[in-house]
C-alpha cells in the first residue's frame, strides 16, 4: 500500500465516520441527509482504494443521486412535522441499548482487525466495468433479473401505499357503506 | 504505515454500530430509515475489501451491487410508509405508531 493510497483510506474512513455520527445525532432531518450524502461519497472515494471503481461510480448514482434525493424530497413534503417536539422519553432502554451497542461493537472491531491478509495483485480487470459486468452477466445472471423484479415490485408497492384515494374510490365506499347502512336498517 | 484488512473490517464494523446505536436511540422514522442506510453501506465495505484481498473473482463486488439495488428499494417503501404514515397521524415520531397497542 503506497503513501497516497494510505492518506486517501484515511481520509476517507474518517470523513465517512464523521459522516455517519452526523446523520445519528443531527436535529433537524436534512442535516442528517445531507450528513448521509457526505458519508456516502466518503465510502465512494474508500472502494477507489480497494480498486472497486465500478462500484464507486455505481454508489456514487444510486446513493447520492437517488436514495438522498428521495429522503430530501420527503422531508420536503413533510416540512415542518419532520422535526417533531424533543422530548425525553424511554431514557432508559435508550441509554441501555446505547452502553450494549457500544461495548458490542468496539469488541467486535479489535477482535476483527486482528484479520490479516496480503495486498495480492488484482487482475487487470478487477473492479472495472469490463470485470464486473463479465461477472454480473455470466455468473449471476438469474439474481440480477430477480432484483430487476424485486426494483419493479417495490416500485408499485412505494406508489401504491403513498398514493391518496382517488374521488371516485371515495365515492364508491360512500356508496358502500350506504348501502350496507340501507340493508342494516 | 500498513492498511490491511483487518483495519477495513474494523471500520465497517465502527459504522455498522454507528448506524445501529441511531436506529436504536432515535424517535424520528426518517433518521431511523437514515441509520438502516448506513448500516447496509457498512455491509459493502466489509464485502468490497474482502473481494480486494481475494480478488479471484467478484462474488463480493457482486454481491454489494445487489446490496445497493435491495437497499433503493427499501429506502422507496420504507419513504412511502413514512408518508402514510404522517398522513394518518400528522407526525413521524415511532412512539406515535401504536395502533396496534391500542
Amino acid at each position: 500500500m503506497t503513501t497516497a493510497k494510505f492518506i486517501l483510506f484515511a481520509l476517507s474512513a474518517l470523513v465517512a465516520l464523521g459522516g455517519a455520527l452526523g446523520t445519528v445525532a443531527a436535529r433537524r432531518p436534512l442535516r442528517a441527509a445531507m450528513s448521509l450524502l457526505i458519508h456516502i461519497i466518503a465510502l465512494a472515494a474508500l472502494y477507489l482504494t480497494l480498486s472497486a471503481h465500478l462500484l464507486a461510480a455505481v454508489q456514487l448514482l444510486v446513493y447520492a443521486g437517488a436514495v438522498v434525493v428521495l429522503f430530501v424530497f420527503v422531508i420536503m413534503l413533510i416540512g415542518p412535522g419532520a422535526e417533531p417536539p424533543h422530548r425525553q422519553r424511554a431514557v432508559v432502554s435508550r441509554t441501555l441499548s446505547l452502553t450494549l451497542m457500544t461495548i458490542v461493537t468496539t469488541t467486535l472491531a479489535f477482535s476483527i482487525s486482528d484479520v490479516a491478509a496480503d495486498w495480492v495483485t488484482a487482475p487487470a480487470a478487477f473492479g472495472t466495468v469490463e470485470g464486473v459486468g463479465n461477472a454480473l452477466y455470466k455468473e449471476a445472471l438469474v439474481p440480477f433479473e430477480i432484483v430487476s423484479i424485486t426494483l419493479l415490485v417495490a416500485i408499485v408497492g412505494a406508489v401504491a401505499i403513498a398514493r391518496r384515494s382517488t374521488k371516485r374510490e371515495i365515492a364508491a365506499k360512500r356508496g358502500r357503506e350506504a348501502g350496507a347502512a340501507e340493508q342494516a336498517a | 504505515m500498513e492498511v490491511g484488512l483487518g483495519e477495513y473490517l474494523a471500520l465497517a464494523t465502527i459504522l455498522f454500530g454507528t448506524g445501529a446505536i441511531g436506529f436504536l436511540i432515535r424517535q424520528n422514522m426518517l433518521i431511523q430509515l437514515m441509520c438502516i442506510e448506513l448500516m447496509l453501506n457498512s455491509v459493502n465495505v466489509a464485502l468490497v475489501a474482502t473481494n480486494r484481498f481475494y480478488p479471484d473473482n467478484h462474488a463480493g463486488q457482486i454481491f454489494s451491487f445487489f446490496v445497493i439495488a435491495v437497499a433503493a428499494a427499501e429506502a422507496a417503501v420504507g419513504l412511502a410508509i413514512v408518508i402514510a404514515f404522517y398522513r394518518l397521524k400528522k407526525t413521524v415520531e415511532t412512539d406515535e405508531a401504536d395502533l396496534l397497542r391500542h
